[in-house]
């Protein structure tokens, strides 16, 4: 029984391969550094990651596949989820032992389904943080977002928040991994902050850091938000569907309002009407 | 000051929110130089109304003031409302205020019409052309284009909006001149043409100069109520299909009406028609992408869709002896005609069968919805029924489910009543 670890990096985990097939020791499991092996009888290999092995067996999996497919095998790792380096290895093991290119279609099979599955799970979490990612604009200019995906999906949206705000300073920070990524105008880099705007490591911004004109746009989302509702077709069902509670922390829409929400009373249908649609 | 825009926000938002469309897809504008903004690839739904509806744009109205007096629409002129009306800075620091703390995809304006519709459709294109030459703004905007305003105008509007759209209404032009006397068709109708003669022109010629500037990239779409007057579903699709193929539109959208005013001429309901909208849009969805014509879906017999089941359904159980499919050998296009398998689902089959012999257990894996695509595919020869279903069988297995006990049938026929209305 072959354990391997590896320091937690992709590279590291690309490296794992390499040396797998490299002796063809085929791994039962894979760890990060530090973990437990499975049982006394395993035995233990530490993997120093090798940036020229890991090129290559990235590479090997990039001629082989769809640039989708290969994209997908990057989400598995950030997808973190239990199993998921033993995932990979099979995954990378059934496309460098099939002849036929395009095995990536091959759902019939339950490795290329699962990375397929999570492709789909890590878009999904990546598209919801595109959305529901909420600045805030400090006193010097910065624009602050705190967030919390179910996965590691912030560096899958860094390219899409350059793009869109080029000419705006900004810091994206997870805080469940305690990371973020800043936007200087010029170019992205990740940061992890030992002194963070005080109480961004919790994910809160204390309101004396930010602008003077942030709470007025906050209320006015509020208020928009409030009126773009038509209450005769509420579905609360729907809603919870899209927009999940788990996610309504660093939402501003769904922060408790300054003053109630006060329905425009423009309608003039019948009272006994109105009765009826309540 | 502050407290006014509130306000004015609190009015102009709450009047726009009946125009449905929400979609910022289908941009092509990218961020160049810097810029703020960029509305390429797909749409964004920033956030969700409790009424589950995608919030992706700031829809609002430049005023709610309107010579108008549509007996349909709450801003008509005889209704006792608050009116306001945001100057166009205004509007364009909305924009640009909420598009940097990532609240929307870009801007939705629409307007009541004040004075005519040139002077409307005038300070509607000045917004945009704010955004986009004094903010180096590439966000999405939609603007609506106003009833009777110039062919001018609407070249000029299209040079900075992604989408433009005219709304139809109403299904016919005699529930129009009924509902809205001071609108008809033509005045609809030129301005689309318009948009589409235009969208035309300008692809031509991006194909000899790659220079020419852009138009409305993201094209036209409309709007009809549903509900409000008589017409079928029938009547409805049809016009929507002919407006699809005449006037080049990306969408049409179907909205179920809202009671807003009390009118003679509109018929009381206590709730909007949600199930018949959403059956619309399904039978929409089928004919723009899988192929079904509208005749397949409703006719002289049958010309409502059914509100029970879904239309591609209530089709596969009307047309049974086209079934059941081999799905390990039928063609793309009939695998996309069969109930709970959608585009994706069935590219996947076609893509898998290459590799294996599929099982029942690998369409479940693909995500084909077995509970109703059962009763019409075999695999490998086999069904996975192991008796004949009528088509009314068939229909209440699905409805009420297949242990359906008394107690949760009524559970869901009360259910039904409920959202039916």
């Amino acid at each position: 029984m072959h354990f391997y670890t590896y320091d937690g990096s992709f590279e590291g985990l690309l490296t794992v391969v390499f040396e797998a097939y490299e002796r063809k020791a085929w791994p039962d499991q894979i760890g990060r550094e530090g973990e437990a092996p499975p049982g006394i009888f395993a035995t233990h290999l530490f993997v120093h990651t090798d940036e020229a092995k890991a090129k290559r067996v990235w590479e090997g999996l990039g001629k082989k596949l769809s640039r989708e497919a290969w994209e997908n095998v990057y989400k598995a790792y950030l997808w973190e989820q239990p199993g998921f380096e033993m995932l990979i290895f099979r995954f990378a093991r059934l496309v460098f032992s099939s002849q036929q290119k395009g095995v990536e279609e091959n759902f019939a099979d339950a490795c290329v389904q699962k990375i397929a599955a999570i492709g789909k799970q890590m878009f999904r979490e990546k598209h919801r943080m595109e959305a529901f990612i909420r600045f805030q604009r400090t006193q010097d200019g910065l624009f602050l977002a705190p967030i919390s995906p179910d996965f590691n999906v912030l560096p899958l949206i860094i390219t899409h928040f350059e793009k869109r705000y080029a000419d705006q300073p900004w810091l994206i920070y997870d805080v469940r991994r305690q990371y973020g990524a800043y936007y200087d105008l010029e170019r992205v880099s990740l940061v992890s902050l030992e002194e963070a705007p005080r109480g961004l490591r919790q994910g809160h911004l204390s309101p004396d850091i930010l602008t003077e004109v942030e709470p007025l746009y906050q209320q006015l989302w509020q208020t928009y938000f409030d009126h773009v509702n038509i209450p005769e077709r509420k579905n609360k069902k729907l809603h919870l569907r899209h927009m999940p509670k788990r996610y309504w922390k660093y939402l501003t829409e769904k922060k408790p309002r300054q003053q109630a929400h006060q329905p425009i009373q423009n309608k003039q249908v019948p009272t006994k009407l109105r009765q009826l649609s309540r | 000051m502050q407290t006014s825009l509130v306000e004015k926000l609190r009015i102009l938002a709450d009047s726009a929110k009946y125009d449905v469309s929400c979609s910022s897809s289908g941009g092509k504008r990218k961020n160049e130089g810097k810029g703020l903004g960029n509305a390429e690839g797909m749409g964004i739904c920033h956030s969700y109304t409790e009424d589950g509806r995608c919030v992706s744009l700031l829809k609002i109205l430049l005023t709610n003031f309107c010579i108008f007096d549509c007996a349909y629409c709450v801003s008509r002129k005889s209704n006792d409302v608050k009116r306001a009306a945001f100057t166009v800075q205004e509007v364009v620091d909305l924009t640009i205020n909420f598009y940097r703390r990532n609240y929307i995809e870009g801007l939705f304006l629409s307007s009541g019409i004040f004075k005519n519709a040139d002077y409307t459709m005038e300070r509607l294109v000045r917004v945009a052309k704010k955004l986009r030459k004094e903010h180096n703004f590439n966000g999405y905007i939609h603007l609506k284009t106003i009833p009777g305003a110039s062919e001018e105008l609407v070249k000029e509007a299209g040079l900075y909006a992604d989408r433009l759209s005219v709304n139809i209404e109403l299904p016919t032009e005699q529930s129009l001149q009924t509902l809205a006397p001071e609108k008809n068709f033509k005045e609809v109708l030129t301005p689309m043409g318009h948009i589409k003669n235009q969208l035309v022109l300008v692809k031509e010629e991006k194909k000899l100069f790659k220079s020419t500037p852009s138009f409305a990239p993201a094209g036209q779409s409309t709007q009809l109520i549903v509900g409000a007057t008589a017409e079928s579903d029938r009547q409805i699709l049809t016009l929507a299909d002919g407006l699809y193929q005449n006037y080049q539109l990306k969408r049409v959208y179907y909205s179920g009406y809202v009671p807003v005013v009390t009118d003679s001429r509109l018929p009381i309901i206590s709730t909007p028609p949600i199930i018949r909208e959403n059956r619309l849009y399904q039978a929409d969805w089928l004919v723009r992408l899988y192929g079904f014509g509208v005749n397949e879906l409703v006719d002289e017999q049958n010309p409502q869709l059914d509100l029970q089941i879904d239309p591609k359904l209530a089709w596969a159980l009307r047309n049974r002896h086209l079934f059941p499919l081999e799905i390990n050998t039928a063609e793309y296009e009939l695998i996309l005609r069969v109930p709970g398998i959608g585009i994706k689902s069935a590219k996947k089959i076609v893509a898998a069968r290459r590799f294996a012999h599929l099982t029942w257990e690998h369409l479940r894996q693909i995500g084909v919805v077995l509970k109703r695509a059962k009763y019409f595919i075999t695999c490998g020869g086999r069904s996975l029924e192991t008796r004949e279903w009528d088509e009314e069988a068939i229909r209440r297995r699905i409805i009420f489910g297949e242990k359906g006990s008394r107690g949760n049938l009524w559970g869901s026929q009360l259910d039904l009543f409920q959202q039916a209305g």
